[in-house]
């Protein structure tokens, strides 16, 4: 119990980031839209509340900016996407790119500040302290959850995701329903990066995130668009990482290189496993995921 | 991800880049420069608030400060290792600058082509092994303030085990490893240190994720050689010790900074600027320690004690006056094969190829 | 109000003033950026768009940068008109460094005039070799390829990393994580004396007309555009999804795979453990910012390459930070994706 508390503690921790990015993406694409520019979002979220927090404005403060600002960015994104009708994934991976830029730009003044992490809820004895991010991703994983599968407005998401013509004309709001889902995704982007630059890491350098949000779209696939399967490869991807440097410490006379490949083979390995029970699992992409959609086609 | 950034080397091998461009050493002839003098600066991250480019970044404005309108300096960051790195070099000299510091070590090889096609222009390259007429190289013995840092690791460890965050396993970051563990057993002969490669100069989130590790498996105080402030945050928020690298870092951990093995490449820049303005440079393979400043410890923490600091002041000067060598035989590697044997110290040359772990280290070097 | 209209056919005309428009409405963002930095927008603008390419040297720079994301950008081109969606060409080039560097350390000290071919086939099939990973799973077990892809480019720079720091390690490199430098044997030589321009880029040039061809004329061609536009149309006109997948992935592959070659036995020379800063990801952007086509691949790598140079050039010379370059470029294509919805799409006054 003593030997692995500390690490299921860090495993949890180093999850936490991925698991508010992937679940915001998830719920863009199950309406039909793909964003690849969850990195440039989380940089954007991360350097906004870390210059909210630490300019005095506190952590609560500081994550609505984070959140805010990751809105902003994918705001950008929704006006390209669905009223330039731009293709999805150049516009995604230009906004990685931009926010790569804006962030750095911004957090000029803000690299040499320093800021308190967040202190943990104790909830028993004996046990390590809570973090309030941690004890959110799992609150945000339950809230997705219902969402999609138990609520109204999630049928109607994924509808609009699976076929939006139908949707359309059955007179649901296509587009503004994907607006609300890309503005959703934006803003847990931004959650993630305000956990990173206020609380996991709590400072400010250009590419904070070190391409996390790359691995938190990788992630959305890996879980066949399921919420739970998001959180099970979160916790995996966190898990190997932590592993592998646990086996490094004790002395595994492996080369360090192959050491850091196994959360990446893991994923993979993983995911093939699931994928061979057939094509059910194909079919769960959103049908119309990545493609233009205009109500006159 | 820039693996091979940074480093350093010398001896045998400067003889050796040195004679296999002496036609190019007879030319030796570089003009006195007309003033402002233009100096250009090949940053391999952004600057930053710590780490290895602000240090050498602190270096460009100590120019600046010290020479005022007498020269002008320029820096391009962020100019990654590969096909990159010669365009900017060149476009600096092609654009007249006369001095250029090409401050990564993964610039080598494009510093020595272009400085063949800019005979009259001065580069001073960080961390390689490859001089010629027009090329200097510099570097510090970072080793120095590991083997002082480890001193005090171990004199503040309760349980005798330090942790170390690295990022690539090069020689440079070897022999840090290794001095660091020859600090502590100096005072501690039963003191472990355990290693952990995160294979990523900069990866705040992974340099805490290993960070954490370490404090798991009874690590009490961490150090790192990677180019974030992560590993001190991480010992503050836990209540361990950290030393810090490159920069002072002090602020990121109040309660956990006990030090940090700092670089300082100020001097030597005045003086390489000084000279080139003078028409006196000469090409040069510089590797300072503690004596020449380059290398230094960074202000003690107040919890470390008076009779500790004592000893560090004092191994620090014996350091300064050759007396001590940190790596003096007799030297054993982790297999317990002796290196070296007493009375003897490994060459400089030894040293910038290390890539064995002595004894005290948990763990193996993959070859 | 204004509202999108589909248009009947894309517009000709609009294709072309489409990149003009982009680049007017960047002028229009960058001279507000620039301003506000105290910098004269025009001024700011030669450096960025002038300066790099003053001269022969710059110009060679310029294509030489281009060439390994056009090599990139045309494979990925062709599997993404067919709905394959390989976004690991960053490891494809990895692997092909290796395969092509690694015979060139092997055979170092060799003047056959086979071993620059021999590296260049090496580098193709080491690109292949890793693309085959993920067509495999995806045909065999249905494994989604945007994750392998992706992954796997996460795994090829730490085996590289690997081999240089052990096996390949140069001897007489103080223990250094390079390789030897290769012999002339195994070097492209320049193109034109005072550059670093190899016979790589008119071999991509080659390349992109090859793609044309095929896309426009051959069988092959024809069946991965429509499985990629009308999946159930493939299936029904019995056109194999799986040869699809392997076509798209290999080819990719393949192209990153020379361009790896082209890297290593032209301006790095040796290996090293970063042997691209990003090529692969920036020609997913070039792929689509070519609109998918060939041409516009060309085109479409040589303005990112621009903006790369551009970026260097205003450090330099106008003392802006590395930031400002990203955030330019990411306006820019913001730009040029926006104005080309006119070329399917016309603005029209709703009522």
């Amino acid at each position: 119990m003593n030997d692995w508390l500390p690490i299921l503690a860090t495993t949890l921790a180093a999850a936490t980031p991925l698991i508010f990015a992937g679940l915001g993406e998830l719920v863009t694409e199950r309406a039909g839209v793909l964003n690849l520019g969850v990195e440039g979002m989380m940089l954007i979220g991360a350097v906004s509340a870390f210059a909210v927090a630490s300019s005095g404005g506190g952590l609560l403060l500081g994550t609505l900016a984070g959140i805010g600002a990751g809105m902003a960015a994918s705001a950008l994104f929704a006006l390209l996407v669905l009223h330039c009708l731009a293709n999805q994934m150049a516009t995604g991976l230009a906004l990685a790119l931009f926010g790569v830029g804006l962030s750095a730009f911004i957090g000029r003044d803000y690299v040499s500040h320093v800021l308190d992490g967040v202190s943990g809820y104790t909830l028993l004895d004996g046990l390590p302290p809570l973090d309030p991010f941690i004890v959110g991703s799992l609150g945000l994983f339950a809230l997705v959850q219902w969402f999609l599968y138990r609520s109204r407005g999630g049928l109607v998401l994924r509808a609009v995701g699976e076929s939006p013509s139908t949707a359309h004309a059955l007179g649901y709001p296509v587009r503004l329903i994907r607006w609300a889902a890309i503005l959703f995704g934006g803003a847990c982007s931004g959650l993630a990066g305000a956990y990173l630059a206020t609380d996991y890491t709590p400072m400010w350098v250009e590419g904070l995130s070190a391409g996390r949000g790359w691995i938190a779209l990788a992630l959305v696939v890996f879980a066949t668009w399921k919420p739970a399967r998001l959180l099970a490869g979160a916790y995996l991807f966190g898990g190997v990482t932590i592993l592998q440097f646990h086996g490094q410490a004790l002395g595994l006379a492996v080369p360090s290189q192959f050491m850091s490949m196994l959360p990446y083979l893991a994923t993979i390995v993983v995911l093939t496993l699931i994928s061979r029970r057939g094509h059910a699992i194909r079919l769960n992409a959103p049908a119309s995921l990545g493609q233009v959609w205009h109500p006159d086609s | 991800m820039n693996i091979d950034r940074r480093t350093l080397l010398k001896g045998a091998a400067a003889a050796a880049g040195l004679a296999a461009l002496s036609p190019l050493h007879a030319l030796a002839a570089i003009p006195k420069p007309t003033l402002p003098l233009k100096i250009g600066f090949v940053y391999v991250s952004p600057i930053g608030d710590a780490g290895w480019t602000y240090q050498h970044d602190l270096g460009r404005k100590a120019v600046e400060e010290s020479f005022g309108d007498k020269v002008q300096t320029k820096y391009v960051e962020s100019v990654s290792e590969g096909a990159d790195a010669e365009r900017v070099i060149r476009d600096f000299a092609a654009n007249g600058h006369q001095l250029v510091f090409a401050t990564s070590f993964g610039y080598m090889n494009p510093t020595l082509k272009v400085a063949r096609a800019f005979p009259k222009t001065v580069f001073e390259h960080a961390t390689g092994y490859k001089q010629a007429a027009n090329v200097g190289i510099y570097a510090a013995r970072y080793y120095e303030a590991r083997y002082l840092a480890g001193i005090i690791a171990a004199k503040m460890s309760t349980t005798g085990t330090a942790g170390y965050i690295a990022a690539f396993p090069i020689p440079e970051v070897v022999m840090g490893i290794n001095a660091f563990v020859r600090g502590m057993r100096s005072v501690n002969p039963d003191a472990q240190l355990k290693v952990v490669w995160v294979n990523a100069w900069f990866d705040p989130g992974k340099e805490r994720e290993a960070a954490l590790t370490l404090a798991a498996q009874n690590a009490d105080v961490l150090t790192h050689h990677t180019d974030s402030t992560a590993v001190v945050q991480a010992a503050e928020e836990k209540g361990l010790y950290a030393i810090g690298y490159h920069s002072d870092m002090s602020k990121y951990g109040p309660k956990a900074h006990l030090t940090a093995a700092t670089h300082h490449w100020e001097g030597f820049y005045r003086k390489v600027v000084q000279d080139v303005i003078d028409g006196s440079w000469e090409s040069s393979n510089v590797w300072g320690g503690l004596k020449d400043g380059m290398v230094d410890l960074a202000p003690l923490n107040p919890v470390v004690p008076g009779d500790v600091a004592a000893l560090v002041a004092q191994k620090k000067q014996e350091i300064i006056d050759g007396k001590l060598h940190p790596f003096a035989g007799p030297l054993f590697d982790q297999d317990g094969r002796q290196v070296i044997g007493a009375g003897a110290s490994l060459t400089d040359e030894e040293l910038l190829k290390m890539n064995y772990y002595v004894e005290g280290i948990v763990g193996k070097l993959p070859k | 109000m204004f509202r999108l209209e589909a248009r009947p056919a894309p517009s000709t005309l609009a294709r072309w003033l489409a990149p003009l428009g982009a680049l007017l409405l960047t002028l229009l963002l960058a001279a507000v950026l620039f301003a506000q930095l105290g910098q004269s927008p025009l001024h700011a603008f030669a450096v960025f768009f002038l300066r790099p390419l003053d001269g022969l040297y710059g110009i060679g720079e310029w294509l030489l940068k281009a060439t390994p994301l056009m090599l990139c950008g045309l494979g990925l081109a062709l599997g993404f008109r067919a709905s394959v969606w390989n976004i690991g060409a960053e490891g494809q080039l990895t692997v092909g460094a290796i395969a092509a560097g690694g015979l060139a350390i092997h055979f170092d000290g060799s003047d056959s005039a086979w071993l620059l071919p021999a590296m260049a086939g090496a580098g193709v099939l080491g690109g292949m070799l890793w693309a085959a990973i993920p067509a495999l799973l995806r045909t065999r077990w249905q494994t989604n390829e945007i994750l392998t892809t992706l992954m796997l480019a996460y795994v090829a720079p730490l085996l590289l990393a690997w081999l240089v720091n052990g096996p390949w390690r140069d001897p007489a490199g103080f223990n250094f994580p390079q390789s030897i430098q290769f012999g002339e044997s195994a070097l492209l030589a320049p193109l034109l004396a005072g550059t670093r321009l190899t016979v790589a880029f008119p071999l991509a040039l080659g390349l992109a007309v090859l793609c044309w061809l095929f896309l426009r004329h051959a069988y092959l061609g024809f069946q991965m555009n429509i499985a990629g536009q009308a999946p159930a149309a493939a299936r029904y006109a019995g056109y194999s999804p799986a040869r699809t997948v392997w076509v798209a992935l290999l080819v990719g592959g393949g192209c990153a795979g020379l361009a790896g070659f082209a890297e290593v036995a032209g301006p790095l020379g040796q290996l090293l453990p970063s042997v691209s800063p990003g090529y692969g990801f920036a020609a997913i952007i070039v792929a689509f910012v070519g609109r998918l086509h060939p041409l516009g691949v060309v085109l479409a790598s040589l303005l990112l390459s621009l903006l790369y140079l551009g970026g260097e050039s205003a450090q330099m010379e106008l003392g802006l930070p590395a930031s400002i370059t990203g955030l330019f470029q990411g306006a820019l294509l913001f730009a040029l994706l926006a104005c080309d919805t006119l070329v399917h799409y016309r603005l029209r006054r709703s009522r």
